[in-house]
């Protein structure tokens, strides 16, 4: 009897043997599994050398999780607002509520147990105006700032464009010199040298420092339960800034989007001619599950995205710092500090900074004086690539994407035609400089400010979707002369 | 590497946007079936992987029938046929 055990416990063995060896001989999973591996050298090695890389880790792990969560429900907040208006989807508005709604109540319990990173954004028309900006460049680049992170790692290489686009408009846009001077009215320029800034910034020089200093700085910053001065910690965060900033509008849209888009076909599709509350719950329920892949994504990217915060706030509390740059000047790594001793470190899921961060450090290593502004030179600093925390959680979600497109045999390299590579940099253009204006993209500005009780986010919203719809005009009109071009094409 | 849109036979039509990422391959996919009549056939060859969620969505909103999936290395073979 032992003997016929053991017998079947080898034939197993062999059996998990085999599938393991066959399963590597594919090349996609033997990739995938080198990049999950050097990942985790990398991060033994890090640890090894100091063991408050984990901070910086911390960024590079959620990173691969957004990405795979991205990957697998193809989330791009570019496609929410974008396939409402050219092709009457309502697929990804839909996944991103949910996502939403998920990431408001995580968050909420975080930031209940004094582990939140968020802070307020200024409240003012720069953020509809940003983000009509940025809704309109990313109709014309194929995906959101995350979308465009995630469809690199699927090797998508007009992606890779968007974020080169992205990375040095930011950069040089807060950078903007002398010339500038005289878009900024007289009060910006008065306002801002009030606040007594160090000389080296040169506050007074450049639109952008006058913006922020002059404008932004002299607005109200708070969240909807700080405005009405609600302080019991569950009413707060519960019911304020998640229930009533979050899930009732989210429920509101999801309703309208579930009449706008989805109720006719609903209907023909289940033969139902009797229309009653129940059938619409019913196809509500249906609208929410409809594509699997971008509900459990936008379950997962909600629920990790709140456990992200967690993770940064225990570890600011662990280690007793309010800033990243705090723990690199103990390490040594001061080079890339803003004067204030900070670096950019938001703690939780945000794509645009670090971007203008990368391409600033490319500018600034090529001779350009990139930190006599308030941006880099006062808030975040420009640090090496190699030691930028969200950074590498942008890195992250681009090796994330990859490892799982390549498992589900989705990677391909994809070079760029003439006419995509244009529209990549021309709307990465202005995806960052609306990013800028609006103090963040889809995600810092939108996903996770209104997820936090802060009704800024739901501002850059309505911007965002005004842009999308002048953009899918502009867009259509495009389409309609470029297929004209073509020969033997009916289109 | 441009847009390839014809008729191969009698109410049989392929579309191949190979190389364009959103938002082409959903917006050429509906600008080609508002061309065909209903019953008309479409394969479509696409290799923007996230193109395919919008496009199904939008086939189930319309009413028109995925006949046929087929995923190569990176790039997918979809054959529709044009709803009533």
């Amino acid at each position: 009897m032992k003997n016929q055990e053991a017998t079947t416990a080898t034939s197993l063995d062999l059996d998990t043997g085999n599938k393991f060896i066959d399963w590597f001989s594919q090349k996609q999973n033997r990739h995938a599994a080198t990049i999950m591996g050097l990942v985790a050298i990398c991060s033994a090695w890090a640890l090894s050398n100091d063991m408050r890389w984990l901070y910086l880790l911390v960024y590079v792990w959620f990173g691969l999780i957004y990405g795979m969560f991205l990957q697998y429900g193809r989330f791009c907040m570019a496609s929410a607002v974008r396939d409402l208006f050219a092709v009457g989807v309502s697929r990804m508005a839909v996944g991103v509520m949910i996502a939403l709604c998920l990431y408001s109540m995580v968050a909420a319990v975080v930031n209940i147990s004094g582990f939140g990173t968020f802070h307020p954004h200024p409240l003012g028309w720069h953020i509809i105006i940003g983000g009509l900006i940025f809704g309109f460049g990313i109709i014309f680049t194929g995906g959101c700032a995350s979308g465009s992170l995630y469809k690199t790692g699927e090797g998508n290489m007009a992606s890779a464009l968007v974020l080169l686009s992205i990375s040095f408009s930011q950069a040089f846009f807060v950078n903007l010199g002398d010339w500038s001077d005289k878009l900024a009215p007289a009060s910006w320029t008065a306002s801002a040298l009030d606040k007594g800034m160090p000389e080296e910034l040169s506050v007074e020089h450049g639109w952008f420092d006058q913006f922020t200093a002059g404008y932004i700085w002299d607005l109200e910053a708070a969240t909807l339960a700080d405005m009405m001065n609600v302080t019991q910690p569950i009413a707060k965060y519960f019911l304020t800034d998640s229930l009533l900033v979050t899930i009732l509008p989210a429920s509101i849209i999801l309703v309208v989007l579930y009449k706008a888009y989805y109720c006719k076909g609903y209907l023909r599709r289940q033969k139902i001619e009797k229309q009653g509350m129940t059938c619409h719950l019913g196809g509500v329920w249906s609208m929410i599950t409809s594509s699997k892949n971008t509900a459990i994504a936008g379950i997962g990217l909600g629920i990790f995205s709140g456990l992200h915060v967690w993770a940064t706030g225990a570890l600011r509390e662990s280690y007793g710092i309010f800033n990243f740059g705090e723990l690199l000047e103990d390490m040594g790594h001061t080079a890339g500090l803003s004067i204030q001793g900070t670096v950019f470190d938001p703690g939780y899921w945000y794509i645009t900074t670090q971007e203008a961060q990368w391409g600033a450090w490319v500018m600034e290593n090529v001779g350009m004086d990139m930190r006599s502004n308030i941006f880099f030179g006062m808030d975040n600093g420009i640090p090496n690539p190699l030691i930028n925390a969200p950074g590498f959680m942008s890195i992250g979600i681009i090796l994330g994407a990859a490892t799982l497109a390549l498992l589900r045999r989705e990677f391909k390299w994809k070079i760029p035609n003439m006419e995509t590579a244009f529209f990549a940099l021309a709307g990465g253009l202005l995806m960052g400089i609306g990013a800028r204006i609006a103090m963040g993209c889809n995600i810092g500005a939108f996903f996770a400010t209104v997820a936090n009780g802060d009704i800024s986010g739901w501002m850059f919203l309505l911007g965002m979707v005004a842009g999308g719809y002048l953009g899918v005009q502009a867009f259509n009109f495009w389409m309609n002369w470029r297929t004209s071009q073509i020969d033997d094409c009916p289109l | 590497m441009a847009i390839k849109f014809e008729e191969t036979g009698d109410g049989q039509y392929i579309l191949d946007v190979c190389g364009y990422s959103c938002p082409h391959p959903q917006m050429y996919t509906k600008k080609a079936l508002q061309k065909m009549c209903d019953g008309d056939e479409l394969t479509l060859i696409f290799d923007n992987p996230s193109s395919g969620e919008s496009i199904q969505a939008m086939l189930d909103n319309e009413g028109n029938e995925l006949l046929d999936k087929v995923q190569g290395d990176g790039s997918f073979t979809w054959k529709i046929r044009k709803g009533a």
